[in-house]
């Protein structure tokens, strides 16, 4: 199962490095979504709990970089399964015996893969446009978040859509269907990550508890996940 | 069901034109069953708005919760039938696809219901707390357990063969039962604070006085039985679409040669 969950995500990463559609198209568009917020909310001043002035921006840029992973996971997602919906790719795997558990957790890796580097450069792009400022006791907590957080989103981004892979107005079924289950990760992801900015004086210790909650929704999905998988692809 | 198929396959073999029958999804324990539901109904009118007492600091807004309260009733109720279906569904030694009728018939009226109780509940909301909607935990569950759902239905109908269907949303059912737990807790976390203003306590501070409780209880029977009857000649409803689907090119086919 695992030797087939790496072949699985390994031709994945590999279509992805020769048609570059994550770096051409998805990680503008995740940066285009962070410049975008900033237009929203205008980036006046409030004063914060220690009295001292500071931008709207810095204050929400956390949960504005979550809310740029979710919208560019569904495009991810959508990506992943159009690649083997295609040419009927995943029916072939099916026909071929293919463990469905393997298939999923391969396509669940490759996905996170390249969700982490999103992310990267979505934090990277908070501390340069929104002036969010990264602690050194901050980092282990950020990339621990990153990185439980993304293995939460990839499992349900995979479930979901094999799910949709195939039918009919998928486009507008799949963030439906994704966006409340991934909720939970975005309140926790944004929790934390604004521990580990310190964003209203927060603590870093207050954001363990939330990667606490991340671990949880990333090893139920994955292990419902590994399950569900075969019998939503067998129809 | 079983009839319907059997008139129409049979219609298609003999290549005999259909007799129109008006075949309404009714039975007689049925009709029995919605006898009941209305006088259940017209029983809580009264008691809900001429009966029971207005409220002392709520006066008659507290009249909102006859409705309120046995909608959010009906509302889990049908999700969790919803869920036992699905599995009744997904388990091989039951499959059959009246289980999956069963699941989205029960689905459809947990959307309603849960919608209403929305509605009731942010009017009472505007009244009582001068805001249509907070921030508390039960609510914004009760939010994403309503998108939950209407995915759900979304994908019903996403088409394929009648299996197809039933496999797919009995799965989903399953993980919207994964699911709805984690989105509540991780608002539980998010938000502890709101509790003083639960919909848990729709009486606010208010003690329940026995005729109040009694009405409540009459919300309570004639809202469940509303469901069964819903739920039953929805599920009739669905079974014969189900056979018109199946059944439906045969017929034609059968009429097109017929007219030769």
């Amino acid at each position: 199962m695992l030797k087939i969950a790496r072949l699985v995500a390994l031709k994945d990463l590999r279509i992805e490095a020769r048609s570059r559609v994550l770096l051409n198209q998805v990680l503008p568009f995740a940066l285009i979504v962070l410049v975008l917020f900033a237009f929203a909310i205008d980036n006046v001043g409030v004063v914060n709990q220690q009295g001292s002035n500071q931008a709207i921006t810095t204050y929400v840029a956390p949960g504005l970089v979550w809310l740029a992973t979710m919208f560019s996971l569904l495009i991810v997602v959508q990506r992943a399964f159009a690649i083997e919906s295609g040419d009927g790719a995943l029916d072939a795997l099916r026909v071929a015996g293919v463990d469905p558990a393997g298939i999923f957790l391969g396509k669940a890796a490759a996905i996170a893969a390249q969700l982490v580097g999103l992310e990267i450069v979505l934090s990277l792009g908070a501390i340069i446009f929104y002036d969010a400022h990264l602690r050194l006791g901050g980092v282990v907590l950020l990339v621990t978040t990153l990185i439980v957080a993304t293995f939460g989103l990839a499992a349900v981004g995979t479930l979901y859509g094999g799910l949709t892979a195939g039918a009919k107005g998928r486009e507008t079924l799949l963030p439906l269907l994704l966006l409340p289950v991934v909720a939970p990760v975005l309140l926790g992801a944004t929790r934390a990550s604004e521990a580990a900015f310190g964003t209203g004086g927060m603590a870093v210790t207050e954001g363990w508890p939330w990667v606490g909650l991340l671990a949880v929704f990333a090893a139920a999905f994955i292990a419902v996940g590994a399950v569900a998988f075969g019998p939503l692809l067998d129809d | 069901m079983a009839s319907t198929a059997k008139q129409l396959s049979q219609v298609a073999a003999t290549g005999a034109r259909p007799a129109v029958v008006p075949r309404p999804t009714a039975t007689s324990a049925t009709r029995k069953l919605g006898i009941a539901t209305t006088i259940g109904i017209a029983w809580l009118v009264v008691f809900g708005l001429f009966l029971s007492p207005s409220d002392v600091v709520q006066s008659d807004s507290v009249r909102i919760m006859y409705i309120h309260v046995p909608s959010a009733w009906l509302a889990y109720l049908a999700f969790i039938v919803t869920a036992l279906c699905s599995a009744g569904y997904l388990w091989k030694r039951t499959r059959s696809l009246t289980w999956d009728r069963f699941a989205g018939a029960s689905a459809e009226i947990g959307v309603l219901f849960m919608a209403i109780m929305l509605v009731s509940g942010s009017l009472w909301g505007s009244i009582t707390w001068g805001k249509y909607w907070v921030w508390d935990a039960r609510l914004t569950t009760t939010a994403f357990l309503f998108v939950t759902y209407v995915g759900y239905l979304a994908v019903r109908r996403l088409g394929g063969s009648h299996e197809a269907r039933a496999q797919r949303s009995a799965v989903l059912a399953l993980l919207a039962v994964l699911e709805i737990p984690l989105v509540h807790f991780s608002v539980l976390l998010w938000r502890p604070l709101h509790q003083q203003a639960s919909v848990a306590r729709p009486d606010g501070k208010v003690k329940l006085d026995g005729l109040m409780l009694f009405s409540l209880f009459v919300g309570i029977v004639a809202f469940t039985l509303l469901y069964v009857w819903l739920l039953i000649h929805r599920q009739r409803m669905h079974a014969m679409e189900d056979a018109v689907e199946r059944h439906g090119l045969d017929v034609a086919l059968a009429e097109r040669r017929s007219e030769r």
